[in-house]
């Protein structure tokens, strides 16, 4: 390392000046592999997803410009719009459900009990199910005859006999939903209970001394205390729950689309014609996305004042 | 490890304050059940496509469903196992998956041991794009590597086609995850080493790598599990068994009349029992690090 700082010519001194901090530029050829790979792998795909959706046939060598046509098109689609309002209802359901078992449950198991170890291990167990293999189990418990789901509505009598919740548009979003929080919730409850244990227990302690009750103290310490975790948490699943594929590909059928399903279809089960509209589909949902985080970003500044 | 401490600590404050409560503790027994109730509905499912892996012939059709197995058989193991696309899909899901995760730990162990442990300008930055990455919905990801892959760069339905998009996921989770983990690290270990006359890099390999052994495992494992459930990119960028993913072959189980339960479920078995025993042997680091970036901000 000292070697090398001699034989740098002097007028680059500045520029090393102004990069090393103490370290050298060792930080930067160590960083430089991720930046790269992440421009190569992430950063080139979305950018020509941008430029693709502009084109009207992406798959012929001879395509053309054609401007804003594709999204006219798509907004002009009741299939899209219908997309775009499944894609929000799975995902504020899907979310909110989530958040408020998965507090309830980080609530639950904070705290010593005997085989705590064993209840921490266990609810990570839907969370290894790969998404579209868990779709495929739901599936076979939503079956109208042999599921045991369909079966258990039965007897209450939320469905009636024979019925599934898979034979209606809604309850195929139903079922969706459920599959979603079963698999995310652990996730979540994780998350917020590595934010709860960072709480220091003092405060509970002078809180208790002033004799507020435990009631008093969620709302006042834990939930403030929380609000970091959550927020990120939050970011973090609503932008998974709108690219939700996996879930509708195997419930959803052709009857029910997310956006990004929508965007598979017209990309890969039908003409070549509808390839970009299924492109300028898919940067729709990254244009929402983008939003949704700025929002995000927006959210964290207020909750940190 | 410094999370450890505090668990320890608050689960002993948290004793002290549930003492006094004396007669029946309510709080307790509604405790108990609600932990009951979370474990029966985490694990309802995963009980279920056991038993209908170990069903055969008419008891999969049976109306309604019998909640243990009348019959038991490997059957449906065996057929699954015979059949060439799901074998050679679980072959092809468990290259692509090591060898993604082995180039993410190279490349994102480099990035994450300079950001937590030296100085350099734009560390929030190269932080900041691993994550953003992250939130970059993957469908909007496949047209164009679709159209790439099957022009100017031919290597639509191979290994290359699926770990270059994989990469996407795994790299972020070993970055983070890793990163936090260095960070944990007390700062005079590497100091030590170069005491000795090591060169910085050095003091990483020698030093720094077998104390975050565990660390890297876990990292590994995280990426693992991530490319391994992967259904997207198998399902847009494979067409037949030379590379397609075990997920796509899976999803693609089909009877000639009736839907393959049995089949299915033991595929299911076959794919997720691997990671739900390496996730229980592996709890409490899998949980450090799903939430390492969070918690510290």
């Amino acid at each position: 390392m000292a070697a090398q700082a001699v034989e740098v010519p002097t007028r680059r001194l500045t520029l090393r000046d102004r990069l090393d901090l103490g370290s050298g530029f060792l930080p930067y050829y160590l960083v430089l592999p991720t930046v790269l790979v992440i421009l190569a792998v992430a950063a080139y795909p979305i950018l020509n997803s941008i430029w693709l959706s502009f084109l009207d046939n992406p798959l012929s060598p001879s395509a053309n410009f054609i401007g804003f046509n594709n999204f006219a098109q798509l907004f002009r689609s009741n299939e899209f719009r219908t997309s775009i309002g499944t894609t929000f209802v799975f995902t504020i359901f899907s979310v909110a459900l989530e958040t408020i078992f998965g507090l309830g449950i980080a609530l639950l198991i904070n705290g010593t009990f005997p085989g705590r170890g064993l209840v921490r291990a266990s609810i990570l167990v839907p969370w290894a199910f790969p998404t579209v293999i868990s779709a495929q189990i739901w599936y076979l418990m939503y079956n109208d005859r042999t599921g045991i789901v369909s079966y258990i509505l039965q007897q209450i009598h939320l469905l009636p006999a024979g019925g599934t919740l898979l034979q209606s548009s809604s309850g195929i979003i139903i079922a969706a939903i459920i599959t979603d929080v079963w698999k995310t919730t652990p996730f979540m409850a994780l998350l917020l209970l590595a934010g709860l244990q960072v709480i220091p227990t003092e405060m509970y302690e002078a809180a208790s001394v002033d004799g507020s009750t435990r009631f008093q103290q969620f709302w006042s310490i834990t939930l403030p205390m929380l609000t970091g975790p959550l927020v990120i948490a939050l970011l973090f699943r609503s932008l998974a729950s709108l690219g939700v594929f996996d879930l509708l590909y195997i419930l959803g059928g052709n009857q029910v689309q997310s956006m990004a399903s929508y965007s598979y279809n017209y990309m890969f089960t039908r003409t070549n014609l509808d390839f970009a509209s299924g492109v300028a589909a898919s940067v729709v949902l990254f244009v929402f996305g983008l939003i949704i985080s700025l929002l995000f970003v927006l959210l964290m500044r207020v909750t940190r004042r | 490890m410094a999370v450890r401490e505090q668990v320890s600590l608050g689960a002993k404050a948290r004793e002290r304050t549930a003492e006094p409560g004396k007669g029946i503790p309510w709080g307790k027994i509604v405790r108990y059940f609600g932990v009951a109730f979370v474990v029966f509905v985490a694990l309802a499912p995963l009980y279920w496509t056991l038993v209908t892996s170990v069903k055969s012939g008419l008891e999969l059709n049976a109306s309604p469903p019998t909640l243990f197995p009348q019959t038991f058989s490997f059957e449906n193991f065996i057929n699954d196992l015979s059949l060439s696309t799901f074998t050679h899909a679980l072959i092809n899901s468990a290259i692509i998956a090591t060898i993604t995760t082995i180039l993410a730990l190279v490349v994102g162990v480099l990035c994450a041991y300079a950001i937590a442990r030296m100085k350099f300008h734009g560390k929030g930055v190269v932080l900041g794009i691993t994550l953003s990455v992250t939130m970059i919905p993957l469908i909007a990801m496949v047209g164009p590597l679709f159209v790439l892959f099957t022009g100017v760069l031919p290597i639509y339905n191979t290994y290359v086609a699926l770990i270059i998009p994989d990469l996407v996921v795994s790299l972020p989770i070993t970055v983070w995850f890793m990163t936090s983990f260095f960070r944990d690290l007390p700062p005079d270990l590497e100091e030590a080493a170069l005491v000795d006359g090591a060169t910085r890099l050095r003091a990483l390999w020698e030093v720094i790598v077998p104390i975050t052994a565990p660390g890297v495992f876990a990292a590994a494992i995280l990426s693992f599990i991530a490319v391994w459930n992967d259904f997207l990119f198998g399902l847009t960028l494979t067409t037949d068994e030379r590379a397609q993913p075990v997920t796509v072959a899976v999803s693609r189980f089909a009877g000639e009349h009736t839907i393959p339960w049995g089949e299915i479920a033991a595929a299911a078995v076959i794919v997720t029992i691997p990671l739900v025993i390496v996730v229980l042997f592996l709890q409490r680091r899998i949980v450090s690090g799903l939430t390492a970036g969070a918690v510290k901000g």
